[in-house]
């Protein structure tokens, strides 16, 4: 038993090293983007509260960017309201309901809020967009998030109570399916960690005719986005010569370098669509067991 | 200013310069990132424990990592810097550190050369520890050495340019005193 102690009170710094870089290794290799990180809850309204204080300071630098870009949104919104068209043969308005049910059957599935960025970086190879809304203000974990002008952002992944961690579309790790808006065909967008200007679309089939500047929307079977939302532009087009498939780099819509206000939106459905899947899978798993 | 106090203030000036000054500038190429918060750890005094070195390096990290969202990753490269710094002094000025003339590190205590190669030798462990743990799930191994050599030379730069423009003022200690 002295032994033992003799030997910690030797060793006892080696230890601690091992101990503490045990402790370290822990915290990052059990983190990923569907488990909580240790602390972090908490650790995020401390770090909300220094990147709020950042963000009212350099807000007044990109006030006039935002403004403009708003307007911008703003008046591509108001073409598209009903008010501005008239049926020729009477001359009644046609307005749109914005109740969530109407007598013809239109039920609202995705729901807008706004939001304003506290800390986004773009330097790392795992970037994240901190955002002043959190789980009091109803935001929850896959919710999409958009760009004051339309662009594609990103997905929430971590929640606390006044504060969001939104994993942007420049994340290695990030996999979205969008599809080209000219062909309707799916692709799965991601990034390579280089430029954040621009990302990668795989898994188009050289049978579309592409050319520069095609649209890349968002695709028709997220659970965290509404369909045909912008995410970029094709800016390159690599014929990889080992596949029948594209390698395409798009732009992205959505500036990551100047992220102010951004919009999240939210699924009211998700959980009945995701209770559908999982319900599906058991009854799925349940069908093997009974056949063998 | 007592050691305490004045470390304190260093440790939250070090981890927002490094938050909100370096990590949002606008990057220069993916594999230039300038790290610059560590430099807290070389310049605590001699006086601290080796045990007080690995608890202060890691929560040294472990803050700046609940800023970038990567926990673990800065407090496992800070505890290996924290653990080597005393070898290195060592080597560098082979003697009691009871009898240095100053409290730190820093050219004036240590002379430029040594200096300089305690810095470089800190970096280059931290450096490459801290991208060999973001290449495990990420990355090549060109991309991992490349990386290592040209943000080791990013940091030399800020540390040197630091060490020109923030001279500190130290008491020459006397066995009066």
């Amino acid at each position: 038993m002295r032994n033992i102690f003799r030997f910690i009170r030797r060793f006892f710094v080696l230890l601690a090293f091992l101990i503490l870089q045990a402790v370290a290794l822990w915290f990052l290799f059990t983190y990923n983007r569907f488990h909580r990180a240790k602390g972090l809850g908490a650790a995020n309204e401390v770090t909300g509260w220094f990147n709020t204080r950042y963000n009212t300071f350099e807000d007044f630098f990109k006030m006039k960017e935002e403004n403009r870009r708003l307007l911008k949104l703003n008046d591509s919104l108001m073409n598209l309201q009903r008010v501005n068209f008239v049926s020729s043969d009477t001359d009644a308005v046609v307005i749109r309901d914005s109740i969530p049910y109407d007598t013809l059957g239109h039920y609202r599935m995705y729901k807008w809020r706004d939001a304003q960025v506290v800390r986004s970086t773009v330097s790392s190879e795992k970037n994240y967009v901190q955002i002043n809304r959190g789980s009091n203000q109803g935001i929850r974990d896959n919710m999409g998030v958009f760009s004051s002008d339309g662009g594609l952002v990103g997905q929430v992944v971590n929640v606390s109570a006044n504060f969001s961690q939104v994993m942007s579309l420049i994340h290695v790790q990030n996999r979205v399916s969008v599809l080209v808006k000219k062909t309707q065909n799916a692709g799965i967008l991601s990034w390579d960690g280089k430029d954040p200007r621009f990302l990668t679309l795989l898994n188009i089939p050289k049978s579309d005719s592409l050319v520069i500047g095609d649209t890349i929307l968002t695709g028709k079977y997220s659970l965290s986005f509404p369909p045909g939302q912008m995410v970029g532009t094709v800016s390159e087009i690599i014929p990889d010569n080992s596949t029948n498939f594209y390698v395409l780099r798009i732009k992205s819509a959505a500036n990551f370098n100047d992220l102010q206000q951004v919009m999240v939106v939210e699924n009211l459905q998700h959980e009945e669509l995701n209770q559908l899947n999982k319900d599906t899978e058991k009854r799925v798993e349940e069908a093997k067991k009974t056949n063998r | 200013m007592s050691d305490l106090l004045k470390n304190i203030v260093r440790f939250a000036v070090f981890i927002l310069v490094q938050v909100y000054v370096l990590d949002q500038i606008p990057p220069l190429h993916q594999y230039i990132i300038p790290y610059i918060y560590y430099l807290f750890i070389l310049w605590l005094p001699f006086s601290v424990s080796r045990i007080g070195l690995l608890v202060i390096g890691f929560f040294t990290g472990l803050t700046l990592d609940y800023f970038t969202n990567t926990p673990g990753l800065h407090a496992a490269a800070c505890v290996l810097i924290a653990y080597i710094r005393p070898f290195v002094i060592n080597v560098l000025t082979p003697k009691d550190p009871s009898e240095f003339n100053y409290r730190e590190p820093s050219p004036k205590a240590m002379g430029w050369t040594p200096y300089l190669v305690y810095v470089l030798v800190l970096t280059i462990f931290h450096h490459v520890y801290l991208t060999f743990l973001e290449y495990l799930d990420f990355g090549g191994f060109l991309h991992l050495m490349i990386k290592v050599v040209s943000t080791t030379a990013i940091s030399m730069l800020l540390i040197i340019v630091t060490e020109l423009l923030f001279t500190r003022k130290m008491k020459y200690r006397t066995n009066t005193a």
